[in-house]
């Protein structure tokens, strides 16, 4: 659910489609940079109800996810 | 509540420094700067100080009133950024421009222009006698900005803005908010040469933790906004025009995104001034009017944010 909310983000910000988007892609390679992921940080608190800064060691979508599903225990 | 804005003025130093001068100076470029904070150019003091032209807006914001320096009962200042921490800005304003009555200066960083508006709010309420409060948001920030930190100094530029208040009826509801703490935003003072004192001081500049002033400011501002529309039983579509703090382009676009409004709603001149702090309000409040686009009856949301962390919105009819 994770994994597929924060893919479903990231094709709708940045224009590419969902399917080309996996755990090891690189947030570089999308365009991502540090206030982007602070704006999907905050929709990502909404969306789970979770308090949630990204640490620069967040650097591809599974680390993301792996991060996110930490806070809602879905990991 | 207790006044309506009169007048408005704002003074900015000619001298322009692009995205590409400082690209000479620190390790940035146009686009970087651009994309990230939505500037492109800031104005920077040549040798003038803060009560300096802090004094130029007050004046030109008097001129605009048609109000004259003798019937001011009170001026009202903010700077994080004065050539002296006493006098304050306020009452070196007051000598300046040759006028008689009280001054006082509110720190409240970049939201201080509407905790002046609030104080003035005040000052109406209980001096019955008061007609017209002048505030000035005045700052040199190039002043306190580390030269070689590209992460703050593309940011910031100086600049003054000022509003000459009538007692009215202008100023309708306030959300005013203090979250506390020095962690995200900081200016250091100078701790001194006490020989009975040795603690650690950062350096007298702007501090500032960015992911952590993004996450703060843009729910600062949907919050405030949500809060005003609510208490007051309006929809976005009864406000003109939403005059936030020109921090960055990009909180404020996704503040806007946030609150379901069209960006068009939002006042922005960044990409002229950069962040001016405690000047920005007034400077984009004078331009807004300036450019035609406002209308007296007009209901406007003004609403700032920054260090404290302090923020405050106000519902005013213009």
């Amino acid at each position: 659910m994770v994994k597929d909310k924060i893919i479903e983000m990231l094709a709708e910000s940045t224009d590419t489609d969902a399917a080309e988007i996996t755990l090891d892609t690189k947030f570089s390679d999308l365009g991502i940079d540090s206030l982007d992921m602070t704006e999907m940080a905050m929709d990502l608190e909404d969306a789970f109800d979770i308090e949630f800064t990204p640490s620069p060691e967040i650097t591809t979508v599974g680390k993301l996810v792996e991060a996110v599903e930490k806070l809602t225990g879905e990991a | 509540m207790s006044f309506r804005i009169l007048g408005t003025g704002m003074y900015v130093p000619p001298k322009a420094v692009t995205n590409d001068d400082l690209a000479q100076i620190v390790e940035t470029n146009d686009e970087w700067i651009t994309k990230r904070v939505g500037v492109k150019e800031r104005r920077i003091s040549e040798n003038e100080w803060t009560s300096e032209m802090g004094a130029k807006a007050a004046q030109a914001a008097l001129a605009d009133a048609g109000v004259k320096v003798e019937e001011l009962d009170m001026i009202l200042a903010a700077s994080v950024s004065g050539e002296t921490v006493s006098p304050s800005m306020a009452t070196m304003i007051q000598h300046r421009i040759g006028a008689t009555c009280p001054a006082m200066e509110i720190n409240a960083a970049c939201a201080a222009f509407l905790y002046l508006l609030e104080t003035a709010a005040a000052f109406f309420a209980l001096h019955k006698d008061y007609q017209k409060i002048l505030v000035v948001g005045c700052e040199r920030m190039s002043g306190i900005l580390d030269w070689t930190d590209r992460s703050t100094c593309v940011i910031f530029g100086d600049g003054s803005g000022a509003a000459v208040l009538e007692r009215g009826e202008g100023y309708l509801d306030s959300v005013l908010t203090v979250k506390g703490g020095d962690d995200v935003i900081k200016i250091p003072h100078f701790p001194g040469t006490s020989p009975f004192f040795d603690r650690e001081q950062d350096s007298p500049y702007i501090h500032m933790k960015g992911q952590e002033t993004f996450k703060y400011a843009v729910s600062a501002i949907s919050s405030d906004i949500t809060a005003l529309l609510e208490r007051n039983h309006l929809t976005i579509d009864d406000i003109a025009w939403i005059v936030p703090h020109q921090a960055n382009v990009r909180i404020i676009d996704f503040a806007s995104k946030r609150l379901g409004i069209d960006p068009a709603k939002m006042f922005v001149n960044i990409e002229k001034y950069g962040n001016t702090s405690s000047a920005s309000v007034p400077i984009a409040l004078h331009e807004l009017k300036e450019s035609g686009q406002l209308h007296r009856g007009d209901k406007i949301i003004l609403c700032a944010f920054g260090g404290g962390l302090s923020n405050m919105a106000c519902l005013i009819e213009y």
